[in-house]
Parts: structure tokens; C-alpha cells; sequence
């Protein structure tokens, strides 16, 4: 499906997505699964609740079986007699960097996931399709970790204070004048916490009377921070321009709910990567809408930041349009810089407001300066200033990788989410049984993969999601797209009509024909 | 690498769509007694109901093949 073209002058490539439907049976099948599965879960809770059958969930004791019930059962029954079945392909301890490669705890369970125990063996060298390193900077190269090493030295690891006692430390100021310097804006500031920078600083930002429009996919931080602040919400489909204006104009005529004021402030709230689909925000419409209707814009490049762009620099220099078309960028260093903690940038006026306003800054531990160190050098890597292109490699390569790696998931015939440049990449499995049986699989490989089901995506739609990085060699990208041909054919995964040939050297022959 | 044998996995198939890849092995015992009960029953409503038409069926083609003295118009030039 092709993105049609409407606005087509303001986008200088093409912007390809694909969201392709599965045929009409794999939605049935998907409810049989859950049909059935939910049958054979009310027949254990009857089981259990009849006596016949151990009860291992959390129960009150038994003097205060009279008291106002503090377990409600019935709640959690997707998670008690679904996710329980599939639970051993979570929460798995690592026990080494989450690199290219890394090393996982074996871990068995004897009761059907109820309770494991760990053999204490470790399995070594499994592939790693989850993590999101994209630039590949989780590396544990002594050469380097040398400057963090020595500030790790110099300050210690804890920080002991908040930014606004005496927790603000040269290195914070140096982190984001780089920040600033690297995003081409006037000012910047961090946080300790990536998750806390979206959920303290919007209610700062926002308050009552003012309405926010938010994206219909975006992140729990998002949309916490958002009911956090206690403005209206209005939600447009996800990535839908035309919903988005409907919504505006809407806000304009008709202003307030009872009073039909006028707003006093529309911010709008998008990602640069959406992490569950890999769509790409379409940023030039959704800025030229901005400037139409006097709205404001907040931009999450969690996922964006370091992984699209041609230097890096997320979805802004994706599209070849500058900074300060955003109001509020904002984005996290736990993904491409192999850190922890987020930013805020914009003007200089927005930065100093923060500082005092928001709740993260006034509250919130700062960061670690080793931390803030590692940071520090990633982005000098990646802005050249170390005085080598390892940075811009790094970005090249993570290109080639995510185009290697989706053109042949298309060709093999797998359901992919997704702008074509985004290194997140969600294969589609649909059936709730083939989740647990990719994951498992896909272990016994050697191959670690994340795997999301009900109800972090839509019932119908659970999937696996991968995470290409620049470590990643051609040699893995390569085992691990055999092992997805191979469990591909197994557990018939291979749903796509729009599949290109398999012998794509046959094409190329005729095409030659014609042309003579 | 062989690939597995055309029966296993449809029964794979079978097990991964309704779920019985990860019902514990009573339930197992439990849902496939239950399905191979529902097939049979609906094997032997096919039988009684299809076998009254299929036995009448049979006989009409018996009498237009089997005797020579029968209805004129089928007797072949």
C-alpha cells in the first residue's frame, strides 16, 4: 500500500509503508485459538476454585476471608491462564552487554511456568534480535570505555541530589550544551530517566483548559504525562493526517467543551518511531497543519534519535526540515547511545522554564555522570568531533543493515509493519500459539527475539519485533534470516500475497529481453 | 535439512492454531477425546442421514442398468 499523494511536494524521497491484512482465515483461526483458550482457562478456574486442583496464585489467609476481597480474580484471568502458558519468554535474565551477542541464564521451569528455578549454566553467544543498540554503542571495548572509565574515577557512581540542591554537575552542563549543539537547537537539558522525562515534564508544559492531541499508538510515557496533566485528550488515528486536521478544526470552531472558549494552548504529541509498528511520523504535514492552525508540536525520538537521518540526528534531518519547525524535541539516550536518561530541547526560553517547573528536574535524581560520560563520547562519535568517521559508519551501516534485513523479510513472504527505513521491524505471527512457538524456537537457534501479544498490540495482531543494529555483521543478519526461512516454512508464517519472486534472477533476465 | 513429513505437520499446524501446543498434557488428552468424539458423532449424523439417500440413489441407477425388459425410452438403440 502505497502512500498516495496528497501532499506530494513536501516529501524529497519516497515514504513507503506497508500494513498489509493477512487473509480473512488467519482472523478466524486467531479467535479459535483464543476461543479455545479461554474455555480450557474458565475449566482450571473452576478446577482451582472447586479445590480440585492446587491454587498457586496470591490468596488471602484464611482469618481474613470475610474482609473486603483484596485479589480480584477475575481480572486477571488473561494473565492467570493465557500469558502464564507463555510466560517462560519474558523477563529472561542476561548475564552479559546486550550487544550483537549476548549470553542468557538457563532457566527451567517444572510446574508450567508457575515458578523456575536456574541450572546455572549459561547459554553463550545468542544472537540478539531485541535489544535496542541501534548504533551498536552497548560494547564493553576497553579503548572505548577509556573516558568513562576515568570519570567513573573521578566522581564515583551516585549522584546523592536532585538537579536542583546540588546534584547538577559539570558534566551535566557539558552533556547538554552538547545535546543542544548536536540536535542544532538553542538549549537542552537532561534527565535521569527516560520513562520520567515524557511523564513529568507534559504536565509542566500543559495544564487545564488546554487540549492535547495525541496519537492513537503512542508510548504509556506519552499518554501518562498526558493524563498526568489533567488537559482534554483527543486521540487522531494513528499517523492519520486527515484525522489530525478534523480534530484541529474541530478545536478551533468549537473551542472548549461547555464554555466554547477558545483553547489556551494545542499541543500535539507524536514519535518519531513508533516502536510497535516501525512507522515513521509524517513530520512535514504534520508541521505545515501546525503552522496552519497555530498549534504546538511535542516530538518523541525515543527510537528515532541516532537511527534515521543521514548523520543521525532523527526524524527532523530524515526529512530535510530544520529544528526549530518543533516546539519540543525530545528524545531518549537508553537506545542508540547505550546509556540511560532523556532530553528536552527547544528555545532557550522553554529549556529555563523547565528547569524550574518541571517536576523531573526539581525532584528526580540527575543523572550518573558516568553516564553522562558515555553519552558524551557517543555523541562525539557520532558527531565526528573524537576525529574519526566511526560515528557516520555506524549510521551507514545501520541503514544497510535495515534495508538488507526488510527487503529480504518482504521477499521471503513475511508480513512486515513499517516505513521501509526504520530499523524496527515487527514480523506478524497472528495466532496466539505460534507466539510462544517462534519464541522457543527461535531460543533452541540460539537467536533471542521479543515477542508481544495481547494487550500491548491489538488481539488479532500479536508479533515479533526486531531490532536491527550497525553491530549486527551480515554473517548474523544472515543466520538468523536462514532460521526465519526455515521456522517461516514450519509454522506457516509466510502470510504475504505481495511476495516478490523468489528467483529474483529470473526478472532480471527478461527485463534485459524487453529492453532489447 | 529434511523438511518434516506432510501429516506431522498438519497435526502441528493443528495444535498451534487452537492452542493445544500449550495446554498441559491431561488437557491435551482432554481436548483431542473431546474433538475425536464431536468427529465420530458427526461422522455416524453424515452415515444415518446420507445413507437412506445414497442406498435409493443406487437402486434408480440399478433399475435403469439392470433389466432389459424395463422402461422403454432407456432401452439404447
Amino acid at each position: 500500500q502505497k502512500n498516495g499523494v496528497s501532499n506530494g511536494t513536501l516529501y524529497k524521497k519516497k515514504f513507503i509503508e506497508h500494513f498489509e491484512q493477512a487473509p480473512m482465515y488467519v482472523a478466524v483461526f486467531t479467535f479459535v485459538g483464543f476461543a479455545v483458550g479461554t474455555i480450557f482457562g474458565y475449566l482450571r478456574d473452576f478446577m482451582r476454585a472447586w479445590g480440585l486442583e492446587k491454587r498457586n496464585i496470591a490468596a488471602e489467609r484464611e482469618q481474613q476471608k470475610d474482609f473486603v476481597p483484596l485479589y480480584q480474580d477475575f481480572e486477571n484471568f488473561y494473565t492467570r491462564n493465557l500469558y502464564l502458558r507463555i510466560r517462560d519468554n519474558w523477563n529472561r535474565p542476561i548475564c552479559s552487554v546486550p550487544g550483537p551477542q549476548f549470553d542468557l541464564m538457563e532457566r527451567v521451569t517444572d510446574d508450567y511456568n508457575w515458578t523456575f528455578r536456574f541450572t546455572g549454566r549459561t547459554i553463550k553467544n545468542v544472537i540478539n534480535m531485541g535489544s535496542y543498540n541501534y548504533l551498536g554503542f552497548a560494547e564493553t571495548d576497553v579503548n572505548a570505555l577509556k573516558t568513562v572509565t576515568i570519570e567513573l574515577e573521578k566522581y564515583g557512581t551516585g549522584v546523592c541530589s536532585t538537579r536542583q540542591e546540588m546534584g547538577t554537575l559539570d558534566k551535566h552542563v557539558e552533556l547538554e550544551k552538547l545535546v543542544a549543539k548536536f540536535l542544532g537547537v538553542e538549549d537542552a537539558m537532561v534527565f535521569g530517566m527516560g520513562f520520567a522525562t515524557n511523564s513529568m515534564n507534559i504536565p509542566a508544559l500543559v495544564g487545564k483548559g488546554c487540549l492535547i492531541l495525541s496519537d492513537e499508538l503512542n508510548h504509556t510515557s506519552l499518554v501518562l504525562g498526558a493524563r498526568l496533566s489533567g488537559a482534554t485528550i483527543r486521540i487522531f488515528k494513528h499517523n492519520n493526517m486527515q484525522s489530525l486536521e478534523k480534530l484541529l478544526r474541530d478545536a478551533i470552531i468549537y473551542g472548549q467543551p461547555r464554555t466554547h472558549r477558545a483553547w489556551r494552548k494545542i499541543i500535539i504529541l507524536v514519535e518519531g518511531i513508533y516502536s510497535m509498528e516501525g512507522s515513521i511520523v509524517r513530520l512535514p504535514e504534520i508541521v505545515s497543519l501546525k503552522n496552519k492552525y497555530k498549534a504546538y508540536l511535542y516530538l518523541d525520538e525515543a527510537h528515532s534519535i541516532g537511527a534515521v537521518g543521514a548523520t543521525g540526528r532523527g526524524v527532523v534531518e530524515y526529512f530535510g526540515m530544520s529544528p526549530d519547525d518543533v516546539d519540543v524535541l525530545m528524545g531518549t539516550f537508553t537506545k542508540s547511545f547505550g546509556a540511560a536518561g532523556g532530553y528536552i530541547a527547544g528555545k532557550k526560553d522553554l529549556v529555563d522554564f523547565l528547569r524550574t517547573h518541571s517536576h523531573s528536574a526539581v525532584y528526580a535524581t540527575s543523572m550518573c555522570p558516568a553516564v553522562a560520560e558515555q553519552i558524551i563520547r557517543a555523541m562525539k562519535c557520532l558527531m565526528g568531533l573524537d576525529g574519526t568517521t566511526q560515528g557516520l559508519q555506524r549510521v551507514r551501516q545501520l541503514e544497510k543493515n535495515t534495508r538488507y534485513f526488510r527487503r529480504k523479510l518482504h521477499e521471503m513472504g513475511f508480513i512486515i509493519y513499517g516505513n521501509d527505513d526504520s530499523p524496527v521491524v515487527p514480523l506478524l505471527l497472528y495466532m496466539p500459539g505460534k507466539i510462544g512457538a517462534f519464541a522457543r524456537r527461535m531460543l533452541e537457534k540460539n537467536i533471542g527475539v521479543v515477542v508481544v501479544g495481547f494487550p500491548a498490540t491489538p488481539i488479532t495482531e500479536s508479533r515479533a519485533r526486531f531490532c536491527v543494529s550497525a553491530a549486527h555483521t551480515r554473517e548474523m543478519l544472515d543466520t538468523v534470516l536462514n532460521a526465519l526461512d526455515e521456522l517461516g516454512d514450519f509454522l506457516h508464517l509466510k502470510y504475504s500475497r505481495y511476495s516478490k519472486s523468489s528467483h529474483p534472477e529470473l526478472y532480471e533476465e527478461s527485463r534485459l529481453e524487453l529492453e532489447d | 535439512r529434511r523438511s518434516p513429513p506432510r501429516l506431522y505437520w498438519l497435526f502441528c499446524q493443528f495444535e498451534l492454531i487452537t492452542c493445544s501446543y500449550l495446554m498441559e498434557p491431561w488437557e491435551k488428552v482432554l481436548f483431542y477425546s473431546f474433538n475425536l468424539a464431536l468427529l465420530g458423532l458427526l461422522l455416524y449424523t453424515t452415515h444415518l442421514c446420507l445413507a437412506p439417500h445414497a442406498s435409493s440413489a443406487f437402486q434408480l441407477l440399478c433399475s435403469f442398468l439392470g433389466s432389459p425388459r424395463g422402461n422403454a425410452p432407456s432401452v439404447v438403440k
